[in-house]
């Protein structure tokens, strides 16, 4: 009980110490930093100290490594239905999708239906699936009748390259979002969501983290509806007088930049419809996909279907998730129209150049302010801090378990390790990763990283869910196909996306034109190169493992379909 | 599970029903998935104008309430297998559970 007690008295410290060293940075009054907002520090310390004895609670409970990995197995479907809402609705999709209707109107709801599209899918074919056959993590379903260590190193890297991208894309994130809302410096910043984040997933493991993301959702849900509601609210609840202001104000800011009546009015409507988002059909594809089946190989998601007791809980928790995240969407995109006719004429959240103020991101923060006043602007900055900080506990999670389970216990101690040394190296890995997370956000502070989330979906869908699909539908998948794909699909997604204009010409600073890859997304290649890999490497594999690969998926599909023998919920 | 156990299962026509069933349900719900979200971002790539046509005399158009429907559709479509797969088959699957394990 002590460990805890001095958790929450360092945390605290960890806190005070920030508070200073932000009066000193507000001190130096550097021009791009917001004035410090004392209403969303207290609110975000209100939610820091919550979740801390949250993690006290759930370090009591957190003894073994089925604890630690999947809370025990006792997480409801409601329940982990908002925790993989909460893992999804990342403070990116929040203020990105806002700002990317307020920006673009039809535009981004076409990104956020790429988003949601993935659920179902997930449900169909895998949900119930991956609960019935794995026990802690992803590589348990995938290597379930192959070779272990192969399959498990090939999981661990796929699960590590996928995190460790989206790591640093919410780092930054995190750093430049607290930047502007609170007025402290980048790296501070970051230290704050690396050691609060190790605070929650080494104490309280799964318990902590599941629950942290639960409360961050529901704060998340509840500030984002109010917001929505009076919007709707200032337009007598009618979407058409929304739309129309909304096309209204664009069109006046389009005629006062010079643009003669009739282009203006054109500009002003274009927002009503799909505009420049997706250029050609063949990124608009390839997109898709990457987002459509990207979500069906986040191993930071699929790692939740393991903490409810069976596979009904298992297709109730996406059913929940699908709903809260499909709601969250069309929240969103009223935030983003309420951004155009609240924020975009306020001079008040207006620089001298008519941009938003803080960057094109801050949307959603100034509507708070619009329609809630300081208080409710607060309380919304301390949201999005909150949700970083969730999402960020969630991939170190899934990172630690990668290595302490598929690596350390199955590969280096062929399954013979115990639950307490693995839980061991699991809370080893979380330090590295927190204190490797920290260092990347602080590298990365200046690069343009906005491609690296859609960089974490292609490279998802394109090893992870490949391999994940193929050995639990296919019989005649081995070992041999499983890895040699899942790696094809993996260096092929990533070495695409280096090629592509994001990274060669917007990150590398190579010409315009130069990019050997034209897309925007490397999806629709890597993941045929993936599928065809596998399905190749198994058709060609006339090994003996192969041939106990492929009589062993007759008992596989026996489990996947009726959860006889399945992992109970364990432990309690 | 030991090999027996499977071998009971497998010869139980029930689960053979039970395979059948649900993997065809659980396809056939992927397949519409697949066309009401790739017939959106076709329309998205190749016809523009349509989706920004006007429904009467306001602003709002045919994409508003057709990007509204896909989202609605991804929730209703969700529901529509979990309800089946809590209620039927797992109704099944227990009776599969009892036939070989008593």
């Amino acid at each position: 009980m002590s460990r805890p007690v001095r958790t929450v008295v360092a945390a605290l410290a960890l806190l005070a110490v920030a508070a200073t060293a932000l009066a000193a940075g507000a001190d130096l009054g550097q021009a791009e930093k917001q004035p410090t907002n004392w209403t969303a520090i207290t609110m975000f310390a209100v939610f820091v100290v919550g979740t801390l004895f949250i993690t006290k609670w759930a370090a009591a409970r957190t003894k073994s490594a089925a604890d630690f990995y999947t809370a025990g197995g006792g997480i409801t479907g409601f329940q982990n239905g908002l925790a993989i809402a909460g893992d999804y609705m990342s403070a990116a999709s929040f203020l990105g999708i806002s700002a990317a209707v307020m920006v673009g109107g039809f535009d981004g709801l076409i990104y956020s239906i790429g988003f949601l599209v993935g659920w179902p899918v997930v449900t169909f074919l895998l949900a119930e699936r991956l609960r019935n056959l794995g026990k802690f993590t992803f590589a348990d379903v995938a290597a379930f009748r192959f070779e272990q260590t192969p399959v498990r190193v090939f999981a661990a890297s796929g699960t590590l390259v996928v995190v460790a991208f989206y790591l640093i894309a919410q780092m930054v994130g995190a750093g430049q979002l607290i930047k502007l809302l609170f007025g402290l410096e980048y790296w501070i910043a970051v230290v704050i969501v690396g050691a609060l984040m190790m605070v929650y997933v080494l104490f309280g493991g799964m318990t902590a983290t599941t629950w942290v993301q639960i409360i961050k959702a529901g704060l998340l849900l509840g500030g984002a509806t109010f917001m929505a509601l009076m919007v709707l609210w200032n337009f007598g609840f009618s979407p058409e007088a929304m739309f129309a202001k909304a096309v209204e104000i664009k069109t006046g800011l389009a005629a006062s930049a010079g643009k003669a009546p009739d282009v203006a009015a054109k500009e002003g409507f274009s927002i009503m419809g799909p505009g420049g988002f997706i250029k050609d059909p063949i990124s608009a594809i390839s997109f898709g996909m990457a987002l459509m089946f990207g979500t069906a190989g986040l191993p930071h998601i699929l790692m939740r279907f393991f903490t409810v007791p069976n596979a009904k809980e298992a297709r109730k928790s996406v059913l929940w998730a699908t709903t809260w995240i499909g709601y969250f969407y069309v929240l969103t995109f009223i935030i983003g129209f309420g951004a155009i006719t609240f924020v975009l004429t306020n001079p008040q959240f207006l620089d001298a150049k008519g941009g938003l103020l803080g960057g094109g991101n801050m949307a959603a923060v100034h509507l708070a302010n619009a329609v809630g006043g300081n208080v409710f602007l607060g309380f919304i900055s301390a949201v999005a801090f909150a949700t970083i900080l969730a999402v960020v506990a969630g991939l170190t999670l899934s990172g630690a378990s990668a290595v302490s389970h598929d690596l350390y216990a199955t590969v280096f101690k062929h399954g013979k390790a115990d639950s307490a040394s693995e839980l061991k190296v699991s809370r080893i890995t979380t330090v590295a990763l927190g204190i490797i997370a920290v260092l990347l956000g602080i590298a990365f502070e200046k690069q343009n990283i906005a491609f690296m989330v859609s960089l974490a979906f292609a490279i998802a869908a394109s090893a992870n869910f490949p391999v994940l699909l193929m050995s639990v539908l296919w019989k005649d998948c081995t070992t041999r196909g499983a890895v040699i794909g899942g790696f094809l699909g993996l260096i092929s997604s990533v070495a695409l996306t280096v090629v592509s204009p994001a990274v060669w010409e917007a990150t590398l600073g190579n010409p315009k034109g130069s990019a050997l890859f034209p897309y925007a997304s490397p999806a629709l290649f890597s993941m045929v190169i993936g599928f065809v890999g596998i399905w190749l490497f198994s058709v060609l594999d006339r090994s003996a493992r192969a041939q106990r690969d492929r009589a062993g998926f007759i008992a596989q599909q026996v489990r996947s379909e009726t959860g006889i023998g399945a992992a109970a919920a364990s432990g309690h | 599970m030991d090999d027996d156990l499977t071998a009971r299962i497998v010869n139980d026509p029930r689960y053979q029903e039970l395979k059948s069933r649900r993997s065809r349900f659980g396809w056939w719900l992927t397949v519409a998935m697949l066309i009401v979200y790739y017939g959106f971002i076709l329309l998205v790539a190749f016809d523009k104008p349509l989706l920004a046509t006007r429904l009467g005399s306001g602003v709002t158009t045919i994409g508003m309430p057709l990007g509204l429907g896909v989202i609605v559709f991804t929730i209703v479509i969700t529901g529509i297998y979990v309800r089946r797969a809590n209620n039927e088959y797992d109704d099944l699957t227990d009776r599969i559970a009892k036939g070989v394990l008593k």
